[in-house]
């Protein structure tokens, strides 16, 4: 569907992307991690024909979005980062707008939006600018969505937002991916790298890595173990100071601690640390890496 | 529990909020809120957007007037020594930290003058952070400049440099990359120990984990407070943001997957 090759971006002097490739096939809910920075919006407006790339390709459905960027219009929604329907129009004039110069109607393609839709629908007649957080960002999605497009592009559109009412937007993303349409969202939020089929790291203009979740989990080399003790900030210096150690992070009230190799006698480590009687009891166990540590290890020593 | 106990234990209360209460004409933002914080404490405060967060942070900074109830941080009452308690905190936040067009040692000497401190003792607090992070190199350099990571521990030790009773730590790691984030937080840690009281907010439920007691609020109330482990346990849920969604919405996560 999506076919994004070698494209790299600058501004000035900012490098903004890096020979990105990826394909997203259609239907697929993609998810594109990044902190802020990263050149995620930057590959989001190459992709909506906002920006032209300075080098590499970009098509969607093997139409350039350079050279036919009209056709390519008219099959993408976009809900940019910050809010950016017309403040003074209702929430009513605003949907009514995006399907007119769209050539539909509100009516013709209602039944896509109903769900997000009827959440806001009370106050139809309120000024769009004068809707709280949520509600302009179910209104924007309305937007995006309200010409049926084949392929639908959201710019973080959880930054700031509980993690309740995520979980929520997350569910009404699948049923719109149900719809048989292609989603790709941005997103600082590493814990969301998970809620898509798949998820590409971006990192300073590079894509580090994509993959369905378990394969983002499984690129992680070293063995992985949670440590917990009575003096954790202590007992993870000390990990850090030991040259057998690969990587030592603190991860709320436990230290993901990783040795280099498979062979290494952790066992041995942490019944010598526990006997030197400096943290009091360590207790440690065995987990499977998440897709921070994943993350954490793609990007290390990279800033 | 003797006197001697009691008094300790109120020396060692840096945060106290009695009944609060806020309303905004008809609308109870804040609703009858009393907990206490504790000296080198981590405590989070969490709660869907519109939950009554930031106006109780506004109260506590001094900046928004209680309709009801009481709040003192570090000693000072809110509403009759607001400038005293202005003076006893410090804050940061991922959107409002430091100035990018100004040099590390520039934004140290601004907000140093802002939070009232006296010439000798900025400059001593200032060698001391330079001496602390290894900024030498560094410090006169535009902070727009440096990585992610530099300019949030910059930013943090700013917000400590006179030494606050308590640090606001709003959304400190939002659009922060892995590595960072968890090194922010090993800081904010180390900060505690030196027995800094910290007070954060954020939307991340897996940085819930690392607050020693967390609120939860839901319509102006604290819903919930306790250990991050405790309240799992007392709610009968394995992660924070199923505890999250449990209190804040009512039903279980399972239930209402299960439903879609």
């Amino acid at each position: 569907m999506i076919t994004i090759r070698e494209v790299s971006k600058s501004f000035g002097t900012t490098q903004a992307l890096s020979g990105v490739s990826l394909e997203i096939p259609r239907g697929e809910l993609f998810v594109l991690i990044g902190p802020d920075g990263a050149g995620k919006s930057t590959l989001f407006r190459l992709l909506v024909t906002l920006l032209l790339p300075d080098g590499g390709g970009i098509t969607v459905k093997g139409i350039d979005v350079v050279k036919d960027f009209r056709k390519i219009r008219r099959i993408m929604g976009y809900m940019p980062g910050t809010f950016s329907l017309y403040p003074d129009l209702t929430v009513e004039e605003n949907l009514q707008f995006y399907a007119r110069i769209f050539g539909t109607s509100v009516q013709e393609n209602y039944d896509l939006i109903r769900e997000v839709y009827e959440q806001i629908a009370p106050f139809a007649d309120r000024p769009a600018g004068k809707l709280s957080g949520g509600m302009k960002q179910k209104l924007a999605l309305s937007c995006a969505l309200i010409h049926r497009p084949e392929v639908l592009v959201l710019d973080e559109p959880t930054t700031g937002v509980d993690a309740a009412s995520r979980t929520e937007f997350w569910g009404m993303l699948k049923r719109i991916q149900q719809e048989g349409i292609t989603i790709l969202v941005s997103t600082a939020y590493m814990d969301e790298a998970a809620r898509g089929d798949r998820a590409g790291f971006l990192f300073n203009g590079h894509l580090l890595h994509s993959g369905t979740p378990e394969e983002i989990r499984r690129i992680y080399p070293y063995p992985l173990y949670a440590c917990r003790s009575e003096d954790n900030y202590r007992l993870l210096e000390t990990l850090r100071r030991d040259p057998s150690t690969a990587a030592a992070m603190l991860y709320g009230k436990t230290i993901h601690y990783s040795p280099r190799t498979k062979e290494q006698p952790v066992e041995e480590l942490m019944t010598q640390l526990e006997a030197s009687g400096r943290y009091g009891r360590i207790r440690y166990e065995p987990i499977p890496p998440t897709l921070e540590d994943s993350f954490a290890y793609l990007s290390t020593g990279r800033d | 529990m003797t006197d001697g106990e009691e008094i300790r234990q109120e020396e060692n209360i840096v945060v106290e909020v009695q009944d609060l209460t806020k309303r905004f004409g008809h609308f109870t933002a804040v609703k009858e809120v009393s907990f206490d914080i504790f000296r080198g404490e981590v405590f989070g405060l969490l709660g869907a957007n519109g939950a009554g967060k930031t106006t109780m942070i506004k109260m506590l900074c001094g900046l928004s007037h209680p309709t009801e109830g009481r709040a003192r941080v570090a000693g000072y009452d809110v509403v009759h020594h607001p400038e005293r308690v202005k003076r006893s905190i410090g804050y940061m936040s991922q959107r409002f930290s430091l100035y990018e067009d100004l040099t590390v040692m520039e934004n140290v000497e601004f907000f140093g003058g802002i939070y009232g401190m006296k010439r000798e003792e900025l400059k001593k607090a200032g060698a001391a952070m330079v001496r602390r992070l290894g900024l030498e190199e560094i410090k006169g350099r535009l902070i727009r400049t440096l990585p992610t990571g530099w300019k949030q521990r910059i930013a943090f030790s700013v917000a400590i440099l006179h030494r606050p009773e308590l640090v606001f730590l709003d959304e400190p790691t939002s659009g922060v990359d892995p590595v960072t984030r968890r090194r922010f937080w090993e800081m904010i840690l180390a900060t505690a120990r030196e027995g800094y009281t910290i007070l954060v907010t954020t939307h991340y439920m897996d940085e819930a984990e690392y607050c020693d007691r967390v609120a939860v609020m839901a319509e102006g109330e604290v819903i919930a407070l306790d250990s991050p482990e405790q309240l799992q346990e007392t709610h009968g849920v394995t992660s924070m943001e199923e505890l999250f969604w449990k209190l804040t919405r009512g039903e279980s996560m399972i239930t209402n997957r299960d439903k879609r």
